[in-house]
């Protein structure tokens, strides 16, 4: 063990990289670490569906190996990296908090995993979600809620909650999550941490277990805007297994990433900015406008007429994808089957209505619905109308703005239970997250203040389509200026005080 | 405004079985997800092309060559029920 090894926890990717190259820490120590803080604080929070132990000391002792043999370390050696349970690790069930994929062990990986591997990043387990990433506080999982660790009454946001709360407790230092309509940033905002979603196309999908195929991006989530990009960089890149990914090779971060806000012009979203916002969340994104503007930007209101209809649209379109791709999970191949059915029909039947929870049910109902004849015009066909009606909307704001800004969700994190009972009353916390998904365009959510309770709050940038780096760049320059991120959920310096 | 006879056939499309209580609770839930989604009616969309994805997206080609399968005995490990190298499910047809 390191002499003091509990400061391991809660360092960024560059401290670690600085620790293990001078040789005064090992891989394996700071696994080992990661691993008792996370059997100490996790039983309360519940962010990890299982840990990937067995690989992750593999994959340490291959740095370990590096370092002794003083090889240059790949660019995330030694990290601890936990994955959004919708993403294949092969080995390890990959459950989407579903009781239909419960027992399913992927045989294949993700060419995000490969990706991570080949960087000498460690996986240190799965984790937990709203089941098949619907929902939007991580209590649709068919396994147990997570807490946030901010206050464990509290949600930690979703559908990528596991994930979140992991970085946000010091469990990793960095995740991977999956956002189709805002399930990286709504969860970043309220745990505080950093949250991003790329550009569509940017990171490949091939291994993800789909929802909604033209919204589903994964992307990073980490504490400090640095560690995120470098994330990026190693997980982005042309896939030729996922025909939707983009022959696209983002910028390198370190040309990129301190080169400032000076002169770009930055518009604040006037619909996703007044009405409907907490006066806290408001508050803050007035302030975070003046901090860009202190730094040399040119803020000013822009206008996104079509944004009000994000909300119908999406849960038109997301919804209508997943019944299609959902229709895979019939008992037959892999996934719950119930053994009891005596015909084919009756075991797709119970094998669906056994092994998918209320949420998906709805979902797969309403997308149903929406696909099906003589309402395929008045719903489906008329959401992608307006869908491009969005997209143009943004078309326009970026000929004027390098960036728009907005908060990243109305309020703050709500208490467990609040929202379940009314399906509409969730979806209404994705109204800021959702229309980037339907225009494709990339945005990131960074803390941006607390509320009157000491709950963090998020600021979303959002930049066209390939600006991944500019938008780091911008979201980088403002966590400097700022330091709203050096203030941690407790859990997180709770290991150095014993 | 979806009726329950509604809700019992899109249930019947999607392959999933509901109860008394769901068929009601779905009715009244997708009825207002429904009502709230009306909103979209008042947007003019005359001869606004369908946009179905953000990205110009073509088919994408490539070469015709083989590339090693995984292997049956993988693909099969995750199979609910099998009989040799066959995933076995309940009777189809009389």
């Amino acid at each position: 063990m390191a002499t003091d090894s509990s400061t391991l926890i809660g360092k960024s990717v560059r401290e670690l990289r600085a620790l293990l190259t001078s040789g005064s820490v090992s891989a394996r120590e700071i696994l080992q670490d990661h691993i008792q803080h996370i059997e100490r604080f996790d039983p309360e929070l519940g962010a990890f569906n299982c840990l990937t132990t067995h690989l992750a000391y593999e994959q340490a002792e291959k740095i370990d190996a590096l370092v002794k043999k003083r090889e240059p370390l790949p660019a995330l050696a030694g990290v601890p990296v936990a994955i959004k349970d919708n993403i294949c690790v092969p080995g390890y069930p990959a459950t989407c908090s579903s009781k239909i994929l419960q027992n399913f062990v992927p045989p294949y990986s993700a060419t995000v995993i490969e990706r991570l591997g080949a960087s000498g990043a460690i996986i240190i387990g799965k984790t937990n979600m709203d089941e098949f990433a619907m929902g939007s506080s991580t209590e649709n999982s068919a396994f147990a809620p997570t807490h946030n660790p901010w206050n464990v009454k509290k949600v930690p946001g979703g559908s990528s909650g596991g994930s979140t709360v992991a970085v946000a407790a010091g469990f990793s230092t960095l995740s991977l999550g999956s956002d189709t309509g805002g399930s990286i940033r709504q969860p970043a905002s309220f745990c505080g941490v950093v949250g991003m979603k790329p550009t569509y196309g940017v990171v490949s999908r091939f291994g993800l277990i789909a929802f909604a195929s033209s919204l589903d991006q994964i992307g990073p989530l980490g504490r400090e805007v640095e560690d995120v990009a470098t994330c990026l960089q190693v997980i982005s890149g042309h896939d030729k297994r996922d025909s939707t990914s983009l022959p696209f090779c983002l910028p390198t971060q370190s040309e990129t990433l301190a080169s400032g806000v000076k002169s770009m012009r930055i518009g604040i979203i006037s619909e996703l900015s007044g009405q409907g916002i907490d006066d806290d969340v408001r508050c803050s994104l007035k302030q975070a406008g003046e901090t860009l503007q202190s730094l040399g930007a040119v803020v000013d209101e822009v206008s996104l007429p079509n944004s009000k209809h994000a909300l119908s649209v999406y849960y038109l379109i997301a919804t209508a994808e997943a019944s299609a791709n959902l229709s895979r999970y019939d008992g037959v191949k892999f996934g719950l089957r119930n053994q009891e059915a005596d015909d084919i029909l009756s075991m797709y039947f119970s094998s669906r209505s056994d092994g998918f929870g209320a949420e998906v049910k709805r979902r797969i109902m309403l997308g149903t619905y929406a696909l099906s004849s003589g309402y395929y015009d008045a719903y489906y066909k008329k959401a992608q109308q307006v869908r491009r009606l969005i997209k143009q909307d943004f078309d326009r704001a970026f000929s004027q703005f390098d960036l728009l800004i907005c908060p990243t969700s109305p309020t703050v994190a709500f208490e467990l239970g609040a929202k379940t009972a009314d399906p509409l009353q969730m979806y209404l916390s994705d109204i800021a997250t959702i229309p980037a998904n339907l225009a494709g365009i990339p945005g990131i959510s960074i803390p941006c203040g607390f509320s009157q309770q000491r709950l963090p709050i998020g600021l979303q940038l959002l930049g066209p389509a390939l600006a991944d780096s500019k938008l780091l760049a911008a979201a980088y320059a403002f966590e400097k200026a700022t330091q709203f991120h050096t203030v941690t959920a407790p859990v997180l310096t709770a290991s150095a005080k014993h | 405004m979806i009726s329950i006879k509604e809700v019992e056939h899109v249930a019947k499309l999607a392959r999933l079985s509901l109860n008394d209580e769901e068929k009601l609770l779905y009715t009244q839930q997708l009825a207002a997800i429904l009502a709230y989604f009306d909103e979209l009616k008042q947007v003019d969309t005359a001869g606004v092309e369908p946009l179905a994805h953000s990205l110009a997206i073509d088919s994408v080609m490539r070469a015709d060559e083989v590339i090693p399968p995984p292997g049956a005995e993988l693909l099969l490990s995750g199979a609910p029920c099998r009989q040799g190298s066959y995933f076995r499910v309940p009777k189809i047809a009389e």
